[in-house]
């Protein structure tokens, strides 16, 4: 187990490594930033003079080297844009992220297994086909798209929620979040429904599938021959055994939920650090895009590393050398 | 649908003929809708230039004072409806769709087939080989696949800039991955198989026993994952347009299209991203139907997830 923990742990420190060098020679790649910051009528001093400022005017494994060293001090650099650290920039928006992303996750989960249970106990029935058919939207449905019609029929025809933005927020711990007003909750619904999409429908199907394939399992059939009730069967006996791999989904998926949150963040005004990656794209701010690829390589690593953990704890019958196969 | 029962039938699965493989496609009503919807919708896009009414991109036929209008409008010079209204710059909005169509199920299959055979040859090799060339092609791949393919593809359009053959480039990257896996793992399975040693035995070429024997008792399951991987690339493809990272506002994708329209949204005018939203609906659930189909006829042993 020590050795399985120590060779993810530098397999993960090399895949940091190798992503930073791609980060930043991709980004040095995509423009000269600083004919966007100064103004047209700028002389060719000023242009050298904001390019040594801003250190633009060394070679590049220079810049690398001067960055890798900044960066292990916690400093990813300035942003062009703000003028205040990008780090800084991400770590502010960063729990608007994850509010969203955790709320999506929660209302995925909130009707995704009991959808799914539903499903898989009556395969045949109207609203066991229903739902599925409804999964097949979930995952074809293009996410943007779901999200601007949402706009469409709650914010302009309807009028009862808000087009964008977060709302009021209240602080807890240094840290705002808007699940705590009424207010944050109207404008937090819609986004997190339109991120929730894609894994409640993978919700669905994982839980229906674990539960057909559960119910032709001797224990089930034990469970049931013993004369316990349906409640208890399902609650207990098959819901215990499907739980594993909806376990590993979740922690996977978390990631691709910060992920697509990008998506979703630009459509609704979300101000997380999605829309910033986004902006910074369009400004060509590029110490905010390095800082948010990297604290996003950072985050998966752990999520991987955390889920591969718990996959191996969850269920011994994996063996830890093998690795997960990922859905 | 032709090209992929021709390579059905050419893979000889035992007993399998043509006839077999349409009946056993067949067995589903909804699967041949899908069919039927994809073949209207091909035949929509590859047709456009001669049934739409106007050349969305042609800007001397277009009337700014038609811009906006709602569906069933009539055009002010009299002889267009348009059916289903006029976006900001006063197009035809049936016509700018199909051509968006065009764009959209072109970048998709151009990007899926090149990843196709690139993930394919990749995977074949690892898998026939082992040893150290499959352990660095499954990390790489492992690795890859832990990120969601939004990201990474982001990530390459930030680097590459937009551009209709810079979103071929970051597809394919996004898409190789499946298909090396997917090769990988048939080609392990079938190369313990006799015929595969038989082959070895009788002194072939490896090129030959990899191209001639592997190859074609791998495709089954490579065809299911690249039927239902169009259907990603497509809305990838559309979510990148999206973010004004995808396509060049000359050659407008279903997503760009989309994209036009969010900005009148709160406005009121909701046709200009709803009709192009439902196309890449229509479009997507055809093939997911298609290839859910293909699944089950040519991989009865894989999950149905």
């Amino acid at each position: 187990m020590v050795r399985f923990i120590l060779r993810r742990l530098m397999q993960s420190i090399g895949v940091l490594l190798v992503m930073s060098l791609i980060v930043f020679a991709g980004v040095y790649e995509i423009g000269d930033p600083v004919l966007i910051m100064i103004g047209p009528d700028a002389t060719q001093a000023d242009i050298a003079a904001t390019r040594g400022a801003l250190g633009l005017d060394q070679p590049l494994p220079m810049q690398y080297a001067h960055f890798l060293k900044r960066a292990l001090s916690g400093d990813l650099g300035r942003s062009y844009a703000y003028s205040t650290p990008a780090i800084k920039l991400i770590l502010e928006r960063m729990p608007a992220t994850f509010e969203l992303a955790f709320a999506a996750m929660f209302i995925a989960l909130l009707l995704g297994i009991p959808l799914g249970l539903w499903a898989g106990l009556k395969p045949d029935s109207f609203a066991g086909r229903t739902i599925m058919t409804g999964s097949i939207f979930g995952f074809s449905l293009p996410t943007f798209w779901v999200g601007l019609m949402m706009i469409m029929l709650f914010s302009v025809h309807l009028g009862w929620l808000p087009s964008g933005g977060r709302g009021a927020t209240t602080e807890v711990l240094g840290v705002r979040l808007s699940i705590l007003t009424l207010d944050g909750w109207r404008h937090l619904l819609m986004p997190a429904v339109n991120l929730a999409l894609f894994n409640l429908s993978l919700l669905i199907r994982l839980t229906r599938a674990g539960t057909r394939e559960a119910l032709l399992q001797d224990y089930v059939k034990f469970a049931r021959a013993k004369g316990l009730s349906q409640s208890r069967v399902v609650g207990v006996h098959v819901l215990k055994n499907i739980l594993v791999p909806i376990v590993t989904v979740i922690g996977l998926e978390f990631g691709s939920v910060i992920g697509f949150s990008i998506v979703t963040e630009s459509i609704f005004a979300w101000p997380g650090m999605g829309k910033l990656m986004i902006d910074s794209i369009n400004t060509l701010d590029r110490p905010v895009i390095v800082a948010y690829l990297l604290v996003i390589v950072i985050l998966f690593v752990v999520i991987n590393f955390g889920v591969d953990l718990l996959y191996g704890i969850l269920d011994p019958r994996v063996r830890m050398s093998e690795g997960r196969e990922v859905l | 649908m032709t090209e992929l029962a021709a390579a059905a039938n050419d893979v000889r699965w035992g007993d399998s003929s043509l006839w077999r493989w349409v009946r056993a496609y067949g067995s589903s009503r909804v699967a041949v809708f899908g069919a039927l919807l994809l073949s209207v919708i091909v035949v929509l896009a590859l047709l456009a230039p001669w049934i739409t009414p106007q050349n969305p991109y042609d800007l001397a036929t277009l009337d700014l004072l038609d811009s906006r209008l709602p569906p069933g409008a009539h055009a002010s010079s009299g002889h267009l409806v348009y059916w289903l209204g006029t976006d900001g710059q006063g197009r035809d909005l049936l016509s700018a769709i199909l051509y968006g169509l065009r764009v959209s199920v072109g970048i998709g299959l151009i990007s899926t087939l090149i990843a196709l055979a690139l993930g394919t040859s990749i995977g074949l090799v690892a898998g026939y080989r082992g040893g150290w060339v499959d352990a660095l092609v499954m990390r790489l791949v492992d690795i890859q696949l832990a990120f969601p393919s939004i990201l990474l593809a982001l990530i390459l359009l930030a680097f590459l800039r937009p551009g209709l053959s810079n979103i071929v480039i970051a597809l394919i990257t996004v898409q190789w991955a499946y298909y090396a896996r997917t090769a990988r793992g048939a080609a392990m399975v079938e190369s313990r198989r006799e015929y595969i040693l038989a082959a070895v035995g009788l002194g072939l070429a490896p090129w030959r026993v990899v191209l001639r024997h592997l190859l074609p008792n791998c495709l089954p399951p490579l065809i299911v994952v690249a039927a239902l991987q169009v259907a990603s690339a497509i809305t990838l493809e559309a979510t990148l347009s999206f973010l004004g990272l995808g396509v060049p506002v000359t050659e407008p994708s279903l997503g760009l299209l989309i994209a036009n329209g969010s900005q009148y949204l709160l406005a009121g005018t909701y046709w200009i991203s709803f009709f192009p939203g439902v196309a890449l609906l229509a479009t997507i659930v055809a093939i997911n139907l298609v290839g859910d189909q293909l699944r089950d006829i040519l991989n009865p042993h894989m999950q149905t997830l």
